[in-house]
């Protein structure tokens, strides 16, 4: 009997059932949409912030090199987690004795290090180099061969092409490591890292990479790591208070169609109160109408609340936003519990009006 | 007689407007927040961004090669050319002085420490640290504690005219110095005013106001290069394009754009026998981690609109249905279908218009609030926005009315008076 009396409800009166639940499900999607934002927002933008380049640095002592095998270390230790690029540094002489900072490093890993590079063209052979654009003009303005000397080694090397950073990168030239070893015979002195991951996990990246490699100085890069925590940190608190005013204004939303849908039936409410329904009945029923309206919109709206969330992923950060579950729990909660006060309170305010005075409809 | 109806039907039906208005009124402030933050979020994220340093490097046109490893330059101090000191100023007279944030200079000269009969080489880093410049009536302070917010100092930070010196972390560790102490550099007896941390070469380095750096090297007003801290637009296919392939008014566009590439070419214009250009590192990463966070926080301001849009038609709806006994009556009085819809708008235009004046008010009290608390400065809403807002929250809250207006305006007065439907 309870059942069927839900059932009849809901389905008697479609079109306000279905104004009910249209306002349930619209008001969990946005706060979904909002939740998983919120969650995953860090994520996406510490991503955005790599692209900034190496946030550790690992270098030798007063510029000794390091350990042969460092960088292999290096790379099992971050797996999957960052970008690692080694560097090795002398000053050389061009071919008419100007002095020039010649560096060996590993183009692919620098390619994917280094983003913001503006570079013409990436070496792709032997005894090709990249120049920075302020070198070019000194050692290569026409585009030609050139030679390097360094303690009476010579090499001769083909400008591949350029590359324009604004710093300092501007006046070097850059080669192939094993180019650069087999020429001067210096091994990697710096290993510069990109770690993803939060405050924490670098920390403890960190403390990891100087018990690894007691030789070696490792230093975080803190502006970088500063302006991330500031920058993820103001943003979040942006979306969290953007996320409250939503969640707000979409409870409101339900809290005002429902209370309408109640109050609208307290004709129903009044005939089952004449033939002799209890009080604890009468809200049951309203209540159970209630928190199986918010589950089921909870539900529904979960679901293209997801959709928003991954479709706002996709346009503005070009990468899904992945679907957080731990989210659902609380967007039920909230719902049953935004219906439930929308349902009881017209009933509360009702229950002393005797049956009689409703339905003679004053 | 129709402003008596409309007039009547708000003084007797309190709680009915109370809850419409209160609907509209939060929608409008959650609207109003919102739009608020969205526009002023690109600035503030930039200012947050300027921690991570200067974004525009400004070096002699003329210049040598940098040959500098570690931190060590190995370029004859002399070599190369200079920028003059008095020209700097000018850098608040270009056309988009009002988004530099701050400016350092920098003249590394090398010098030589001795201590106990020994000496050691170092570079002395000469620059200003929180300078009082004036340009014109304008007076700005200027310096790396505003280009460089990292750098961590303890002790005190040397006054720009002094003869006080920082000292790099490592350096002071190794010479096991401290703040307080009396060093002699370059013949020189320096006071430390204390050490400086920054996670880079300056921790092995010397860091003086940049007059001393002039006066070891000899060269009375010589910079070596300038970092400056500009706020930008991020750049798009107009900020990439070279000036000089330009049009007219294409050049003019570009030039009133503060994207990066253009200030640096008015900082080139400004300061005579330089070269100023992005720091791409800084630059190009801060314009895409700005379009980011400006687009999401679009998206979600839309998403706030839209809510708060169905908050205010659920309202209204709920309103007006609540009200068919009513129409029921004046259309049994023989009212047209005209008559009854256009009182009800009427009371939908007056509610949303003082809804919306409340609401727009409410809204600039809740940005200003999240503007203190999240980025401790103000979000102010320009005033403009007024009538904007409250053309929005009546037609909002028209389209939510209308359907239920309709439905009551169809209603046959005969069934709506005994109350069935």
């Amino acid at each position: 009997m309870f059942v069927r009396m839900l059932v009849r409800a809901a389905v008697l009166r479609r079109g306000r059932a279905a104004a009910a639940l249209f306002a349930m499900v619209v008001a969990a999607a946005v706060a979904t949409a909002m939740l998983n934002l919120y969650v995953d927002v860090q994520a996406k933008l510490r991503r955005e912030f790599r692209n900034y380049g190496a946030n550790i640095i690992l270098a030798g002592r007063d510029g000794a090199s390091l350990p042969a095998n460092s960088l292999s270390q290096l790379e099992s230790m971050i797996a999957g987690h960052g970008v690692v690029a080694p560097f090795a540094l002398v000053v050389a002489r061009t071919g008419d004795g100007q002095p020039v900072v010649v560096v060996g490093t590993d183009f692919d890993r620098v390619r994917e290090l280094d983003r913001w590079w503006s570079v013409t063209q990436w070496p792709s052979g032997a005894g090709q180099a990249l120049v920075g654009v302020r070198a070019a003009s000194v050692v290569s303005p026409k585009n030609q061969a050139f030679d390097l000397t360094f303690q009476g080694h010579s090499i001769r090397v083909t400008p591949a092409g350029t590359v324009q950073t604004g710093a300092a990168e501007d006046s070097r030239i850059y080669l192939s490591l094993t180019d650069f070893v087999a020429w001067t015979g210096v091994r990697t002195s710096t290993i510069e890292i990109a770690a993803s991951g939060s405050p924490e996990e670098i920390n403890s990246v960190l403390q990891q990479l100087q018990s690894a490699i007691p030789a070696a100085d490792v230093r975080p890069v803190r502006q970088i790591m500063e302006g991330e925590a500031r920058v993820l940190g103001k943003t979040r608190a942006t979306l969290l208070a953007a996320a409250a005013l939503i969640i707000l204004t979409a409870a409101l939303c339900v809290l005002s169609t429902l209370m309408g849908w109640v109050f609208d039936r307290r004709r129903d409410f009044a005939i089952m109160k004449a033939l002799g329904a209890s009080d604890r009945l009468l809200n049951g029923f309203f209540a159970a109408e209630a928190a199986g309206l918010g589950a089921a919109g909870a539900v529904i709206g979960f679901i293209l609340g997801i959709g928003i969330a991954a479709w706002i992923g996709r346009v503005n950060f070009h990468a899904p936003v992945v679907p957080r579950f731990s989210v659902l729990p609380f967007v039920l909660a909230g719902s049953i519990v935004v219906t439930l006060v929308s349902a009881i309170l017209p009933i509360w305010l009702l229950r002393r009006v005797q049956p009689a005075v409703i339905l003679r409809g004053e | 007689m129709f402003a008596r109806l409309v007039y009547e039907s708000f003084r007797r039906q309190k709680r009915r407007k109370l809850l419409a208005g209160a609907a509209i009124t939060l929608g409008v402030t959650v609207a109003t927040a919102m739009i608020a933050v969205a526009t002023d979020i690109g600035d503030k994220i930039n200012r947050e961004l300027r921690t991570i340093g200067a974004n525009i490097l400004v070096t002699p046109q003329e210049d040598t090669l940098d040959v500098e490893i570690g931190g060590v330059n190995l370029k004859p101090p002399s070599d190369g050319a200079f920028l003059n000191e008095a020209d700097l100023p000018k850098i608040k007279g270009i056309f988009w002085h009002n988004n530099i944030t701050g400016f350092a200079p920098m003249l590394p000269v090398n010098v030589v420490l001795s201590r106990d009969g020994r000496t050691e080489n170092l570079t002395l880093i000469g620059t200003y640290f929180a300078k009082k410049i004036s340009y014109g009536k304008e007076e700005f302070t200027t310096g790396v504690r505003s280009t460089h917010p990292w750098w961590e100092v303890s002790g005190t930070w040397p006054e720009d005219g002094s003869r006080d010196v920082l000292l790099g972390k490592k350096l002071a560790a190794r010479l096991s110095l401290k703040s307080g102490d009396v060093i002699t550099l370059a013949g020189q007896r320096l006071r430390v005013s204390g050490t400086l941390g920054t996670g880079g070469s300056e921790d092995d380095q010397v860091v003086a106001p940049i007059a001393l750096a002039q006066e070891i090297l000899v060269k009375p007003g010589a910079v070596r290069r300038v970092y400056v801290s500009a706020l930008t637009k991020p750049e798009d296919a107009l900020g990439r394009r070279d000036p000089k392939s330009m049009s007219g008014a294409v050049y003019d566009r570009w030039y009133c754009s503060p994207y990066p590439q253009s200030i640096a070419y008015q900082l080139m214009e400004a300061i005579p026998h330089s070269h100023a250009e992005q720091i791409r590192q800084v630059a190009q990463n801060e314009g895409a981690v700005l379009t980011r966070i400006e687009g999401l926080i679009f998206l979600v301001t839309l998403a706030a609109l839209f809510a708060s849009a169905l908050a205010v038609s659920a309202a209204m709806a709920t309103a007006i249905f609540e009200r068919r006994a009513e129409v029921g009556l004046m259309k049994a009085l023989g009212a047209g279908k005209f008559a009854v819809a256009s009182i009800f708008f009427a009371e939908a235009a007056l509610l949303a218009v003082l809804g919306g004046g409340l609401g727009f008010a409410a809204g600039g009290l809740l940005a200003h609030q999240i503007g203190r608390s999240i980025f401790n400065s103000e979000i102010a809403i320009p005033p403009v926005l007024l009538p904007v807002i409250l053309a929005i929250a009546v037609m909002v809250t028209f389209a939510g009315s209308a359907a239920a207006i309709r439905n009551a305006v169809r209603l046959d007065p005969v069934f709506a008076l005994r109350g069935e439907l």
